[in-house]
């Protein structure tokens, strides 16, 4: 058995780098493959470094066998079995990249289809709230246009927008099958096209459509735990156009970074789709501003940032903002923002960055935890 | 209280003539769609004086780009996109006989003030409310540049697709006047 496994890779190809995965039943065959692989492997070179053992009954548990191309020929003449060949007790769980692509053309779909309980909420309040009468008609539209994108199983918006990933992978998650970045592609290409969504992305330069809304803009961050979480939002451009970044000076301080914020969503006006949500990123560097921005929007919409300084600056720029008079599509109102989302982060002696990130009324994000 | 209208594409110029920023009013007949690319080849054919694949005179553009149909439906989502990225392109259509714009957000003072001379209105579709609007588009057919894919122009059969007047042709502008009514600060 074992030795048909380990000419496999010659018949089919198989990548050297890839583990072997052998199936264990029991105990017996275990010890059998143990003694086995120790004979084979100090007589030949292995076909793999690693063999990985399942156990079908524990399948969360993976064994790995490791054989080190540099302690097998120091620890075999001692007969070092501990050094040359060890079996590592991991609890690592594998997630073929398959499942990935699966669930990102699913999330992708859903997404586009339908806005969360939590912005919808937030809209009928706003047309309770809203004193213009256009305003109010405006809302009531963007209510109907709710039901009918569930009703006609159409997009909300047509600017099904550019896919943003967000992929919080645990540490203890082995990926495997394939390229993960590659996979998430797949996932999105797959997505737009099965699920009738439009086709908005292309090369900033010759401006040649790709045709199928690749690529995704993914961001991976390293997380603890087994899990892999996966978030896709996809960004409209007549919110995200609306966005701006700037380097404010220390001595600028607080009123500078509400200044900033409010003048943004002036600037912006009737163009992102108000009702808006804002997302700010406060601190850190350039591009951390800029991420925690966008991060911001992921939030349930209305949440609070769970310091209590930044949650009050999130009610006061909401009240700024609602003051302004931009109203619902720009058209003159008193609901011009649904939310405020602050994210913060230490910066340098120096600098103050701050961004600002627009969100339209189709807050779309799905999420899926593997 | 603001008057419903209906409007008739392509125009009819005492409807349109009629019409006053805030008003709320329904489009019904033929229109054409027209984002960022096409824009940028009409204009470029206008300004080489070159032969258009479409008729200006009289016409209304809708700033769109549609969802793909999914099968047993005419077409995808469809609401109006922002408005102001075609303001470069837009007066010299108008000087071609283009009547009536619908998009979204505010557009520049050199449209505005072309608009004024040529009699033109914008008006505003409410931008996100794609399903909404794609259940007023009764026919489409792509006229040209079909391969712009989204960007392609189409014309489309529309019936009481809800409209506001943002601009009128006196250049009364509803993104100057709301907020100033609602504005607290």
């Amino acid at each position: 058995m074992l030795k048909t496994a380990l000419n496999m890779p010659f018949q089919d190809n198989v990548s050297k780098q890839q583990p072997l995965p052998i199936i264990i039943h029991n105990r017996g065959v275990l010890l059998w493959i143990l003694s086995k692989t120790l004979f084979i492997s100090a007589r030949w070179p292995l076909p793999y470094a690693k063999l990985h053992l399942y156990f079908p009954r524990k399948t969360a548990r993976i064994y790995t066998i490791n054989f080190n191309k540099s302690e097998r020929r120091t620890a075999f003449p001692s007969c070092d079995f501990q050094k040359f060949l060890y079996l590592r007790h991991k609890i690592m769980k594998e997630i073929h990249v398959d499942k990935i692509t699966d669930t990102v053309a699913r999330l992708c779909i859903e997404a586009c289809y339908n806005v969360g309980d939590d912005v919808k909420a937030l809209l009928q309040k706003a047309r309770q709230c809203e004193t213009s009468p256009q305003g109010k008609n405006i809302l009531d539209q963007l209510l109907e246009n709710l039901r009918l994108a569930h009703e006609l199983k159409l997009p909300i918006c047509q600017d099904t927008g550019m896919a943003v990933v967000f992929l919080e992978i645990g540490q203890d998650v082995h990926i495997v099958g394939g390229d993960l970045y590659e996979a998430v592609h797949e996932g999105v290409r797959r997505g737009y096209t099965d699920g009738y969504l439009r086709k908005s992305v292309l090369s900033p330069i010759t401006r040649i459509n790709t045709g199928d809304n690749t690529p995704a803009v993914i961001h991976a961050e390293i997380v603890p735990g087994d899990k892999l979480k996966i978030t896709v939002a996809p960004k409209g451009f007549g919110s995200e156009n609306m966005s701006q970044l700037k380097m404010l000076k220390p001595s600028d301080g607080l009123e500078g970074i509400k200044k900033f914020i409010l003048q943004t969503v002036i600037d912006a006006g009737g163009n992102p789709c108000p009702p808006i949500i804002v997302g700010v990123g406060i601190g850190g560097t350039m591009e951390k501003a800029a991420y925690m921005a966008k991060k911001a929007l992921l939030r349930p919409a209305s949440t609070h940032n769970p310091d209590p300084l930044v949650a009050q600056l999130e009610e006061e720029m909401l009240q700024a903002i609602n003051n302004t008079g931009i109203g619902p599509q720009g058209l003159g109102g008193t609901v011009t923002a649904l939310a405020v989302h602050i994210e913060t982060y230490p910066t340098h002696i120096a600098g103050l960055p701050v961004a600002v990130n627009i969100q339209c009324h189709a807050a779309r994000h799905s999420q899926a935890v593997l | 209280m603001k008057t419903k209208k209906i409007l008739h594409a392509p125009v009819i110029y005492e409807e349109l003539n009629s019409l006053k920023a805030g008003d709320t009013i329904y489009l019904r007949g033929s229109i054409i769609t027209a984002r960022d690319a096409a824009h940028k080849r009409i204009f470029q054919l206008l300004q080489e004086g070159k032969p258009l694949p479409i008729e200006l005179k009289d016409q209304v553009i809708y700033y769109a780009g549609p969802c793909p149909a999914r099968p047993g439906l005419i077409i995808g989502s469809c609401g109006p996109t922002t408005s102001s990225r075609m303001d470069v392109y837009t007066p010299l259509l108008l000087e071609y006989g283009l009547k009536a714009m619908i998009g979204k957000g505010p557009r520049s003072a050199q449209v505005i003030e072309s608009m004024i001379k040529h009699g033109a209105v914008y008006l505003a579709a409410v931008g996100g409310a794609g399903a909404l609007i794609a259940s007023c588009i009764k026919k489409v057919e792509i006229v040209a540049f079909e391969d712009l894919g989204p960007e392609a122009i189409y014309r489309m059969e529309v019936e009481d697709m809800p409209l506001v007047v943002a601009i009128d042709a006196k250049g009364n502008n509803l993104y100057e006047i709301g907020p100033r009514q609602f504005a607290r600060i």
